[in-house]
């Protein structure tokens, strides 16, 4: 039982909202030497497992740089020009768009996308201008697009935008990745099973995994429509709001 | 012999930190110069010298950098990007072509993965097939920074600015994720997941088969919760739960247990903080005041996941 006060100083450090490094540091610390570890040995670990998982950090540093760099050229922009032009687009459908195609091209193990590398430069953006778009025509439907391009969205809006894209993102990942083609989780599945003495095969694996992954793109495409619904809502206040000038 | 191996592209990735840190230290108006430019240059010590480094040197540089973030020694200095005209300028004269680059990294992990893999002279390999995913990423992201720079005609000195500009944006949760899995690695050492395994066990009335699946499920939600990696619960809740309760006990199908009970574990992996990379990393690349905001706007997505995952395992495990 006293192992698991790893698991109560995270609890209790995040609730408490202490900075999240020291949280986990301390946590490392207490489990290792609750386990009859000498500090020194536990941050023996702490550098070998540091080391071993740089490939986590790893695409995110090389993303940053051509993000920046086409950032500044325009590449926002020119996501949100793109989207002001699909008069269908709303920031909902943007984000079904998105999954489905994550969700599939991951399924044949191919794996596009990621948080630096898709969202902040191209999801993001086009979801937040389709919102737009989509507040701009239910004020003026005839001068919808023109307004929308000087628009500015609510910031509680925008946040709300991206964390959906951010969501988005990682059911596409997960959900799609057990079907189809065996990767990664398919083979550690089998070979913890193997080291059992339980022969299973890849195909049952994959195959049982498409049952979720529908539930889970079904899930994203409710809490798209949902934030659809949203923003149509505030955008129906809006004009309220604005009544005074 | 794999030509483009990750310690390859972990030189880069040092390299590059490395000149971020170099970028903080000469600017003398940044206001947590000191302590940030350490911060940067001692996660590029542990890109460049990882492998060669003692552990426990590495393990005493982390505490380095955890102290330097907790005592709020390294920050951001606020560096401004250009303005919305010049974007909006420059965006009409690219027109789409600003596209290319962008798209040259899926495009790259596209071609990487079905063909760059497979792509060798004797022993020598193009890319290292353990690791296709990673290093085709970076190789599309190598090849998009030099794609961007000849579309924009921008210095090369561009893509080191931006890109420090965009990494103290993130801060310090960059490192967040490795140090997550460090903490995985210890609880595993520590033997925390059997005792948690032996608690849900015990704790419920297994002998009924809808219960050994709900705590099977479940139990791959919360520990992944508690670890941050559906991964790392996986095999600790498998022979902790399903396989003796579920499998052995009331005869279900193992496939099917391990394929929805990994799925299962994703649910966790929505829910938690302890999932930086997922969760926390992009808050802070959104740029979200509220760090949770992720977490939040997949809760709802995660307990329908869970249930369906439940019903599903219920109606299907003892019958296939």
């Amino acid at each position: 039982m006293i192992k698991l006060i790893g698991i109560l100083v995270v609890a209790v450090g995040f609730a408490l909202r202490f900075n999240t490094l020291l949280v986990v540091m301390v946590a490392g610390i207490s489990t290792g030497l609750v386990a009859g570890m000498s500090f020194h040995e536990i941050m023996e670990l702490f550098g070998k497992y540091f080391v071993e998982n740089r490939y986590m950090t790893l695409t995110v540093v090389f993303m940053l740089p051509v993000v920046g760099v086409l950032e500044r050229y325009g590449l926002r922009e020119r996501a949100e020009a793109l989207v002001r032009r699909a008069r269908a687009a709303t920031a909902g459908r943007v984000l079904i768009f998105y999954t489905a195609v994550r969700q599939i091209s991951i399924a044949f193990g191919v794996n596009i996308g990621g948080h630096a590398g898709m969202v902040r430069p191209l999801v993001a953006p086009m979801a937040e201008a389709a919102a737009k778009l989509q507040i701009a025509k239910a004020a003026l439907p005839a001068e919808g697009a023109a307004r929308a391009k000087q628009g500015k969205l609510p910031e509680k809006t925008i946040e709300l935008i991206r964390a959906h894209a951010a969501a988005a993102e990682n059911v596409g990942n997960f959900f799609g990745e057990d079907t189809v083609f065996a990767v990664g989780a398919v083979l550690l599945i089998q070979g913890t099973l193997q080291a059992q003495g339980f022969e299973v095969g890849l195909w049952a694996l994959s195959l049982w995994g498409i049952p979720t992954a529908l539930v889970a793109f079904a899930c994203l495409v409710w809490r798209a429509c949902a934030l659809d619904r949203r923003l149509a809502r505030e955008s129906a206040a809006e004009p309220k709001q604005e009544g005074g000038r | 012999m794999k030509l483009l191996n990750l310690e390859v592209f972990y030189v880069i990735a040092g390299i590059f930190l490395l000149l971020v840190a170099g970028r903080i230290a000469l600017d003398r108006t940044h206001a947590k110069r000191w302590g940030s430019a350490l911060f940067w240059g001692l996660l590029a010590v542990t890109f460049l010298a990882g492998k060669s480094l003692p552990p426990v040197a590495v393990g005493y540089m982390m505490l380095a950098m955890v102290g330097l973030a907790a005592t709020k020694r390294m920050g951001f200095a606020g560096e401004t990007g250009t303005s919305a005209e010049e974007r909006a300028a420059s965006a009409e004269l690219l027109q789409n072509r600003i596209f290319a680059p962008a798209l040259l990294i899926p495009a790259t992990a596209v071609v990487g993965t079905l063909l760059l893999s497979k792509l060798h002279v004797g022993d020598w390999w193009l890319l290292d097939s353990a690791n296709t995913t990673v290093t085709a990423v970076c190789l599309g992201a190598v090849g998009a920074v030099g794609l961007a720079l000849g579309l924009t005609g921008a210095r090369p000195a561009t893509p080191v600015r931006e890109g420090s500009r965009l990494m103290q944006t993130v801060g310090w949760a960059l490192i967040l994720p490795q140090l997550l899995a460090a903490l995985g690695g210890i609880f595993a050492q520590a033997g925390v997941g059997p005792v948690v395994a032996e608690l849900a066990a015990h704790a419920l009335p297994t002998q009924y088969p809808f219960v050994a699946v709900v705590a099977y499920c479940t139990g791959m939600a919360l520990f992944t919760i508690c670890m941050g990696n559906a991964f790392a619960a996986f095999p600790v809740i498998t022979l902790g739960i399903g396989l003796p309760l579920i499998v052995q006990q009331h005869h279900g199908n193992p496939a099917i247990m391990a394929a929805i009970g990994m799925l299962s574990g994703y649910c966790g992996t929505l829910l938690t903080p302890m999932a930086a990379n997922f969760n926390l990393v992009p808050a802070m690349l959104l740029e979200l005041k509220d760090k949770n905001a992720v977490i939040k706007a997949q809760v709802p997505i995660a307990l329908v996941i869970i249930t369906a995952n439940i019903l599903i395992m219920y109606f299907c495990v003892y019958r296939f």
